[in-house]
């Protein structure tokens, strides 16, 4: 009874104290001056006041504390245990001095992930602007995964490899809509201008099974600048000695917090007639093009969504081939060899984000896209044209399992392609034909939150050519101690191989097309089947106190089949056959990069494939493709002034090891090539000087050491023979090149 | 007949006193923010590990700047004070559950932040 009453007792007591009682005090500071606006605060509550200017202050009692926190700018903040309610004085001691620290890191251009289970490189605009020329094919200069060489003497045309396997086994994206497929397989990538990329996203290997199942060495996607956080006009212009000039420019405006739009206009032209090498054959087409994008954005935060609509408009005219050649007089004769390529595409695409507001980690997206590309094209007597018609739609479901750990997307896509494609070689035929597939596919991602992960997705598709099949991919991340992750990754592909379309390059050669076999359901062939198999490391670590990475990988591309191409059996012939035996490419790259001091990074690789299929007269390398390869890019920039001045310096070096030659032991001896390609080395190098944080200007030069390949044109001298052939490209066949270039911005 | 209308109006009271319980129904994905101390980026792996480990935690992240955590839970499951208590446990003041002091004694010394008192 009584401790009922003692306790009854300290509750009222306390809560009297509680409510009536007040402390008071004075702030001064190291000299007795008093300190106005200083805060009093009860630790832990919200329960405050501030001083006045004669540094008093009366303050309540809190019930849940004692401690007192006494905080002024510029003064180490005190805290006080208040036991008694007298007149408390508090002195404050200024912090000797007021440092301002300011972290600042540099963040790199290319970024390899460390957290991230599939081997993701993400390419800045930084690292975009290195390679200031001009279109995607040419923006993976100075990223060592991506090899890039011409794939023809004629056409001027780069084709990118990765994995030692050319781009139609890699699954192009434009924000994950596929793009460069199909009939753009060969040119797709020079139609995308560097200026309107924002970022590309690299991933070696097998990859997600979201966009796809056509994908086998890996993917690449890039973003496209997004009107809503784009500066209202940007402007580049570029012009080079081999007589091409670029316009880019980008109007932007907002027509208020949730809509956007941007204007994209690009054109460039060539019009100079080069040939350096004096084969009597232009070293690059002579064109233009005209490009013209107009993207709008809608985003309602509030509501979760985001909506984007493109429209887009290209045509591209291309004339390559003798430099007598006048198309009006000349076309479908022998009076001269020539060649036309003209591209028109028409784009309209729609993707739509829905985040439910209270569960930010649940979504939908809805793709769609609708693609016109047509092609009319002659190389010679050779014609072929072709014009697909695509719609591609793809919606997606985002969401978890239990928790963040465990997340999951589901969805189907739909594709529909209809070609219409007229072959006009050593026989015409009209190979015209409607494709289309359905898929549903689920990825499952886990995260440990610390030091694993893995992505595992399978997909089910249903396609009129490939059939029923079922895709299956895995990636696994583990970082087994700090700085440190170690990559595995599996998966399969299948692909319908567009035969003409991607070997477009032997169009300009007097080769006869032969397809032996007649059963399949691609141009009488079968579908192409491959597993990826990866694994890599990488490290960083500090090197004589230098940031430093080292990064080293081994990918396997096994084909269970493959539309072989085989230009190796005549040289007056190109044969299209089902593998029969094996088909291998090995991939191993080491990766070492290191900041030698503040603002001057080197880049360094050296790769080694070996890609060997069973041809009709046994196995063989691949052609055309080196062996060892070594890359280097060193990358300086100054300090970046007040208005943003700035100098950034940049060099990359390509050495190229010897390659195989198709074999030309049957021709005449004038017309033969030998065995291998001599190895050969290109530097290339760019300066940049930015006046402002508007305004820059950059010059650069690309084979600077002047390098040109010999004999690039197989019997130059008489290309209605025999053993005319402009396909084995192995090296540059212009020599060196300079441009200048400069860059506006309204911020 | 007094009697019945008192009958009549209790229940009446009584489901409307039911129906208000309802609209208070728990909800399955209900966002709470807690204050969490930590230091570092090894604290942000425990302290949203150890948010894991309560069932019905949807997401968490931590904060560094805000010293706090977002959470989603899902109310039939787990509570706030669930969360913070799982957090506090491995070493995290929180401002509802402090942590027992041998387990921040234990912690790496670049995890040792200033403690809320």
């Amino acid at each position: 009874m009584y401790k009922k009453i003692a306790v009854l007792l300290l509750f009222i007591s306390s809560s009297l104290f509680a409510q009536n009682s007040e402390i008071k005090g004075t702030i001064l500071d190291e000299d007795n001056i008093p300190l106005m606006g200083a805060n009093v605060f009860w630790q832990g509550t919200s329960i405050g006041t501030t001083s006045d200017e004669n540094g008093k202050f009366t303050l309540k009692t809190s019930p849940d504390t004692k401690n007192l926190l006494v905080s002024y700018i510029g003064f180490k903040t005190q805290k006080i245990e208040v036991t008694s309610s007298t007149s408390l004085q508090i002195k404050l001691v200024a912090l000797t001095t007021l440092n301002e620290v300011t972290v600042s890191k540099t963040v790199k251009s290319t970024r390899n992930s460390y957290t991230s289970s599939i081997n993701l490189q993400t390419m800045g605009q930084k690292e975009l602007l290195k390679a200031a020329c001009c279109n995607l094919s040419e923006s993976f200069s100075t990223n060592p995964s991506i090899d890039v060489n011409f794939s023809d003497a004629v056409t001027g045309n780069k084709q990118i490899k990765m994995l030692g396997l050319t781009s139609p086994y890699i699954l192009i994206a434009e924000e994950n809509i596929p793009s460069v497929r199909g009939a753009s397989q060969a040119y797709g990538l020079s139609f995308v201008p560097g200026t309107w990329v924002e970022s590309i996203q690299i991933t070696k290997g097998a990859g997600s099974v979201i966009n796809g199942y056509e994908s086998i060495s890996g993917q690449i996607n890039y973003e496209i600048l997004k009107p809503a956080t784009d500066i209202p006009f940007f402007v580049n212009i570029y012009g080079s000695t081999e007589g091409r000039f670029e316009l880019n420019t980008h109007f932007n405006q907002k027509y208020s917090d949730k809509l956007s739009s941007t204007l994209f206009i690009h054109g460039n032209t060539r019009q100079v007639k080069n040939d350096m090498n004096n084969d009597g054959f232009l070293d690059n087409p002579i064109g233009k093009q005209v490009n013209i994008l107009n993207r709008w954005q809608y985003n309602d935060a509030e509501k979760g969504i985001v909506s984007f609509l493109n429209v887009r408009y290209m045509k591209d005219d291309k004339q390559s081939g003798e430099v007598s050649f006048n198309p009006d007089e000349d076309k479908f004769t022998t009076n001269a060899w020539g060649s036309e390529i003209n591209t028109e595409k028409i784009e309209i695409s729609n993707k739509t984000g829905y985040v439910f507001p209270d569960m930010p980690y649940q979504s939908f997206g809805f793709q769609n896209s609708f693609q016109s590309h047509k092609q009319d094209s002659y190389f010679g007597l050779n014609q072929y044209n072709i014009h697909q018609k695509s719609y591609y739609s793809n919606l997606l479901f985002n969401s978890i399992i239990s928790n963040t750990k465990n997340k999951f997307t589901t969805g189907i896509n739909f594709s529909y392609d209809a070609y219409d494609e007229f072959v006009g070689l050593n026989f015409s035929k009209d190979f015209s034909r409607v494709d289309n597939s359905i898929g549903a596919f689920f990825e499952y991602t886990y995260d440990n939150l610390d030091n694993f992960s893995l992505v595992a997705g399978a997909r089910v598709d249903n396609h009129n050519r490939l059939g029923t099949f079922v895709t299956p991919r895995l990636h696994i991340r583990y970082n087994p101690w700090e700085n440190a992750v170690i990559r595995a990754s599996a998966g399969r592909g299948k692909r319908a191989a567009n035969i003409f379309a991607e070997n477009q390059n032997l169009f300009a050669s007097s080769r006869n097309f032969s397809i032996l076999n007649t059963s399949g359901k691609l141009y009488g062939l079968n579908p192409e089947i491959a597993w990826n198999y990866g694994l890599s490391f990488s490290q960083t670590f500090k090197l004589f106190g230098k940031d430093s990475e080292i990064a080293l990988d081994y990918y396997v591309t096994d084909f269970q089949n493959q539309a072989v191409v085989d230009i190796d059996n005549s040289p007056q012939q190109v044969l299209f056959y089902n593998l029969e035996g094996k088909s291998v490419a090995n991939s191993f790259q080491a990766e070492f990069n290191i900041e030698l001091i503040k603002h001057l990074n080197l880049k360094t690789a050296y790769k080694y494939y070996d890609v060997n299929t069973d041809y009709s007269v046994g196995n063989l390398q691949k052609a055309l493709q080196a062996k060892n390869r070594f890359f280097a890019n060193l990358a300086f920039q100054t300090h970046i002034l007040d208005k943003g001045q700035q100098w950034k310096f940049d060099v990359t070096y390509n050495w190229l090891g010897e390659q195989r030659l198709p074999n030309t032991s049957t021709n005449l001896p004038q017309y033969q090539l030998g065995e291998y390609a001599p190895s050969f080395a290109v530097f290339n190098a760019q300066i940049t000087r930015t006046f402002s944080s508007t305004f820059e200007i950059y010059a650069g030069g690309e084979n600077i050491g002047n390098y040109k390949q010999d004999n690039a044109i197989v019997s130059a001298d008489n290309p209605f023979g025999s053993s005319f052939d402009s396909s084995m490209i192995y090296g540059p066949t212009f020599g060196s090149m300079y441009y200048v270039g400069l860059r506006f911005k309204i911020k | 007949m007094k009697k019945i209308i008192l009958v009549l109006l209790m229940s009446i009271v009584g489901i409307a006193a039911q129906a208000q319980e309802k609209s208070v129904k728990k909800s399955k994905n209900k966002e709470v923010i807690i204050k969490v101390s930590g230091n570092c980026e090894m604290c942000e792996k425990r302290i949203e590990k150890a948010a894991f480990s309560v069932k019905g935690v949807k997401s968490a992240e931590w904060h560094i700047d805000c010293q706090d955590i977002h959470v989603y839970i899902d109310e039939n499951k787990c509570s706030k004070e669930d969360v913070a208590k799982a957090i506090a446990s491995v070493g995290h003041d929180t401002s509802l559950v402090k942590a027992p002091d041998d387990v921040y004694e234990k912690m790496h010394s670049c995890c040792k932040y200033e403690r809320l008192d």
